[in-house]
């Protein structure tokens, strides 16, 4: 389309110019992390209290189910976001990464608590690990112990901004 | 409004015609169009459904359901589905890779196929096929190999185990399945669907047939493998059953079968039980629609109010209950009909 003279007098960029003419200019990759950033299936790992946590925020009273993120899948395969929800042991460790490794991309982590964050107080003992950060990327902590549901909440709004920025 | 879609296909046809197309020819690209469009209906149907049944699951369990995005949490579904487009498709190095990848497939031609023959209206079925019944469960039972198929190709025990669980559930849930479909065909005398319809135009066959109306629900819920009967997909004990190792769309496509079995079974429901599109004011096309919805609305409601019963609680439960209930309502209304037409009536 033909651009008028007067639209380019007031020094917008080419794009400002055409949204003037209802025409929105925009990427695929904009379009998909719209739809990712509201569609987090989840895939759970947890020792003992997060999960209470998180159980209690998939119930009647918080309901995760309101942001759509209430699909927990029992299958790694069809999950996008692995909540790291308690300490990882040695032991346990390549298991998690070998689940991490089975979800298909493009995938989130999200290290909920102070065990999956820092090690929290087993932090110094020798059986494990100081936090989720050292066996893969994670893109969210939420600190607490256990984090309230709405923290748990407040985490997974962050990383909703995260993926739409495509900062991921 | 009565007439509307037959009546386009009529003037589209003779439009062909017209055109100087061999009748032929012109009675082809129609059913061409006929397909199509129930191929994006029910596509489209199925973003609906999974956004109902979300919708369902949370009022059931004093939850809110999805209501972030759009009105109502409409638009979610349609977010799940563009991110389900996008996400790696992972073919285990160890699976039977064609298997593997046709077993979806064929599962959604299938279901697709089903409502070749399933009356949306007042003549509005695709084809009229005589033995219209008779294809509607020979099809439906083919569903199990492509479980089987999905199982077996995906090289996973859990896979495996879920596919021999919905194997065991589907072939014993058949025989009650036809069985109490017999019920209506013997008072209707046709095994053709658009007939069946016809012959409710006094009473709706549920008023004659309850029993056998319930014992085609209970194994119509076994046959789609929906809860409480979802043994194969067992989350807690079989991680996803059949569908373990499915990522993406693959995966996305058993879900689309499945809810489009769950359209068709609950509009065959509609047909043989409720009279099919017929009631008062409304065209038929629209009742039917309604009649299938409010159908699905109690499939889904049986399914979040009832716990998952055991495998071999629901193998003894189709072998010892549902079969000779069957029987005996074949048994029962063929007395009926014997003593009724003795009286003359």
């Amino acid at each position: 389309m033909v651009l008028n003279e007067a639209d380019t007098r007031d020094g917008s960029s080419d794009v400002e110019q055409l949204e003037k003419h209802n025409i929105i200019v925009t990427t695929l990759e904009k379009i998909w992390n719209w739809s990712r950033a509201r569609s987090f299936w989840p895939l759970s790992y947890g020792c003992n209290c997060c999960p209470i946590e998180m159980m209690a925020s998939g119930a009647a009273r918080f309901d995760i189910a309101r942001y759509g993120y209430e699909v927990f899948r029992a299958s790694p395969r069809q999950a996008d976001l692995l909540i790291v929800a308690g300490p990882i042991t040695l032991k346990m460790a390549p298991v998690v990464k070998r689940v991490y490794e089975q979800m298909p991309s493009p995938k989130w982590v999200l290290a909920m608590g102070n065990c999956a964050t820092s090690g929290g107080p087993f932090r110094d003992g020798y059986s494990i690990l100081p936090g989720a950060d050292t066996l893969f990327k994670v893109d969210i902590f939420v600190p607490g112990c256990p984090p309230r549901p709405e923290a748990l909440f407040h985490g997974l709004l962050e990383l909703k901004k995260k993926v739409e920025r495509g900062d991921y | 409004m009565e007439h509307l879609f037959t009546n386009i296909a009529q003037i589209l046809t003779s439009w062909m015609v017209s055109l100087g197309l061999p009748p032929i020819w012109a009675d082809l690209i129609l059913l061409i169009g006929q397909w199509t469009i129930i191929v994006v209906i029910v596509t489209l149907n199925v973003i609906v459904l999974v956004w109902l049944e979300r919708k369902i699951s949370g009022f059931i369990q004093e939850r809110l359901g999805p209501n972030r995005l759009g009105p109502f949490g409409a638009f979610q579904t349609i977010a799940d589905a563009m991110k389900l487009l996008t996400k790696e498709d992972i073919i285990p190095s160890q699976a039977d890779r064609w298997i593997f990848m046709t077993a979806p497939m064929l599962f959604i031609v299938i279901a697709v196929m089903l409502y070749a023959v399933l009356p949306l209206g007042q003549g509005m079925e695709v084809v009229d096929l005589n033995v219209g019944l008779f294809y509607f469960i020979s099809l439906g039972s083919l569903s199990t190999i492509c479980l089987l198929m999905a199982g077996w190709g995906s090289n996973n025990k859990w896979s495996l185990l879920g596919a021999m669980r919905s194997v065991a559930q589907m072939i014993s849930y058949e025989i009650p399945l036809a069985f109490s479909l017999l019920g209506v065909v013997m008072l209707a005398g046709s095994l053709n669907l658009s007939e069946i319809v016809t012959a409710q135009n006094r009473y709706w066959f549920i008023l004659l047939q309850p029993v056998a109306f319930l014992t085609y629900f209970i194994a119509a819920t076994a046959e789609l493998n929906r809860g409480p009967f979802d043994m194969p997909e067992a989350e807690q004990e079989l991680t996803a059953g059949a569908y373990t190792e499915y990522t993406g769309m693959r995966w996305a496509l058993f879900f689309l079968a499945e809810y489009t079995n769950l359209v068709a079974v609950s509009a065959l429901a509609a047909t043989l039980f409720f009279g099919g599109g017929q009631g008062p004011w409304l065209p038929s096309w629209l009742w039917i629609i309604i009649k299938t919805y409010l159908i699905m609305l109690v499939f889904m409601w049986m399914k979040w109010t009832f716990p998952r019963i055991r495998m071999d609680h629901l193998m003894s439960f189709s072998w010892k209950v549902l079969i000779p209930v069957s029987l005996a309502n074949i048994l029962i209304t063929g007395l009926g009909i014997e003593f009724f037409r003795g009286m003359g009536w």
